[in-house]
């Protein structure tokens, strides 16, 4: 089965078309853009020239699997609204994965996946031989750190573990952005199974920024009242 | 395929997800999902909060219109959805959408311009626009007047307003007189039962030094102070407030200031159509004003249904498959959403 991989909770716009099988898969063609403001942009000519490249219909996909973040919002939605507008359109499932567990599939032992959560701030999770051992979370780089011992953490990947590798201490692994075939291995199952088709819920780990108005301001000047 | 193009149009520059599907000049569907209740607590549209609605709201608001129209995704001609202006971030969630709805369907995508889009509304309730008109555009996020000599191509601003919109100062003055967000149909219904003379408020850039450097210009800013400043006096001095009279009175200053301007446009182009445009248009005593007016000079006024004039998908339908018909090439899908983007052009 042909499958559409879409990522783009990171500065790495990522799209790639992978082959399904209960025996096994793998990606057929990748493209990753690495620029964290041009999402709405570089996203769909890239999903365009993959289906052009391999000589693929969007008729002949069979599912798609988006990486739901967490991640930097605006770009987020771009890679999340096109799964969905896909999906809607070819009337075929979309599956969701969580964007760091995609990063931290293929680390080995205790790992820390960071990636660049803006604001002086990563999203992270640590991983034990590449399964989640905390749930993903938004927090400062030196608050992160402390906790690291405690997990008995090694190693570091992601754009996140590479930009604040002083303040965790840790030497970051040369994977910044997440993998297509990462994102598929976590997929697999769900798309061979024909699971049903899954809410592409973005994983924003903040509120909005949003502040209810303060009490009306007096237009009459101290002279007047 | 029918002579006349079947188009989807999606909108998301504000806090409404709107998909609308048209044939030509006749509206099959309009579909909308709209954030506004989420907003009214913060007295206006949350940014963030508008991104997530759209992306939850996109789908299922284009099922609805699907259903509603009878039509499947793959009897539609092309697809076209607002690139600008509005909140970047609202914006981006349509654009992407409409994509990857391209991509998957292998239809043409346009990307319009959103105000162009409130003018071209108006042919799905009055058929082809006599050219060239006047545009009078009056909502929360603008306040314009535009020549329109040729919609596929682009038009012409002649002038906006310099502070506040029009819809804001609407939101504004209801705030004051503790009515809900958005505050143009509670001010319209409260001034029905108001003296519109009670209060005599500032007319902005109407001065004759004003109408040699901001003919066309609007300004409601003073007005909105102005407001603030006679119903504080009246709080401070122990009388009731009487909402009403204030109500009645201020809408009539906004009114006054917009056909007074939008008429003189239209006299001194020798234009005589006016199409008036966005949630503003749907006030009652805005329309009424602008046809008595019109009526001395032989002016045709046209305003949608109210339905229509504030933002909607089939807005951006109409105008997408009036591009469609007038032989326009569709976008590329690299185009981006732009927050900004100039009246001057109608598609990207
Ligand atoms: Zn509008």
């Amino acid at each position: 089965m042909l499958v559409l991989v879409l990522d783009t909770a990171t500065p790495a716009v990522t799209a790639a078309l992978a082959e399904v099988h209960p025996s096994g898969h793998a990606v057929l063609a990748q493209r990753a853009t690495v620029d964290g403001r041009a999402h709405g942009e570089l996203l769909a000519p890239q999903i365009d020239a993959l289906l052009a490249e391999a000589g693929v219909k969007p008729r002949d996909l069979a599912a798609v699997i988006a990486g739901v973040g967490p991640g930097p919002f605006t770009g987020l939605r771009v890679g999340l609204v096109t799964a969905a507008s896909f999906t809607m359109a070819l009337d075929i499932p979309a599956y969701g994965v969580c964007t760091l567990d995609a990063l931290g599939l293929r680390t080995a032992g205790r790992a820390l996946v960071a990636t660049d959560a803006r604001r002086r701030e990563v999203y992270w999770a640590v991983y034990a031989d590449g399964r989640p051992l905390t749930g993903p979370a938004v927090d400062k780089p030196a608050d992160v750190a402390p906790k690291l011992a405690g997990y008995a953490v090694t190693a570091a990947v992601g754009e996140g573990a590479a930009k604040y590798a002083d303040v965790f201490g840790l030497p970051a692994g040369a994977q910044l952005y997440p993998e297509p075939s990462a994102l598929v291995e976590l997929a697999a199952s769900r798309v061979c199974d024909g699971a049903p088709s899954e809410p592409l819920t973005p994983l924003y780990l903040r509120r909005p920024d949003a502040v209810e108005p303060a009490a009306r301001k007096p237009a009459l000047s101290a002279s007047e009242r | 395929m029918s002579s006349e193009p079947l188009v989807l149009g999606i909108e998301s520059s504000c806090d409404e997800t709107g998909v609308g599907i048209v044939r030509g000049h006749t509206l099959l569907a309009d579909a909308l999902a709209s954030s506004v209740d989420e907003h009214a607590r913060f007295g206006g549209v949350v940014p963030e909060v508008a991104s997530r609605a759209h992306l939850q709201a996109l789908v299922p608001t284009l099922h609805r219109a699907l259903d509603e129209a009878g039509v499947t995704l793959a009897d539609i001609d092309a697809i076209a959805v607002t690139a600008g202006p509005g909140l970047a971030g609202a914006l981006l969630v349509g654009v992407a959408g409409a994509k990857g709805l391209a991509l998957a369907t292998e239809k043409p995508i346009y990307g319009v311009n959103h105000l162009a889009a409130h003018v071209a509304v108006d042919t799905l309730e009055h058929g082809p626009l006599p050219e060239p008109a006047i545009a009078l555009l009056v909502s929360g996020g603008h306040s314009s007047l535009l020549r329109v000599d040729d919609l596929a191509r682009g038009v012409t601003p002649l002038g906006a307003t310099i502070d506040d919109a029009a819809g804001e100062a609407f939101d504004k003055v209801a705030r004051l007189l503790g009515m809900p967000f958005p505050g143009g149909p509670p001010i319209d219904k409260a001034a029905r039962d108001g003296d519109p003379l009670a209060i005599t408020f500032p007319r902005g850039l109407t001065g004759p030094k004003d109408l040699v450097e901001h003919r066309f210009d609007f300004s409601f800013s003073g007005l909105k102070t102005a407001v603030a400043r006679w119903v504080e006096a009246r709080e401070r001095s122990g009388e009731p407030v009487p909402v009403n009279d204030v109500a009645a009175s201020f809408q009539d200053a906004v009114c006054d200031v917009l056909t007074r301007k939008a008429i003189d446009a239209c006299r001194t182009q020798g234009i005589e159509t006016l199409v008036i445009g966005g949630g503003v248009a749907a006030n009652s005593r805005l329309k009424a004003m602008a046809a008595e007016r019109a009526a001395k000079y032989g002016i045709t006024v046209r305003v949608p249904r109210p339905k229509l004039c504030t933002d909607n998908g089939a807005m951006v339908a109409a105008l997408g498959a009036h591009l469609v018909a007038a032989g326009t090439a569709p976008s590329k899908l690299d185009f981006a959403a732009d927050s900004a983007m100039p009246l001057t052009l109608v598609g990207v």
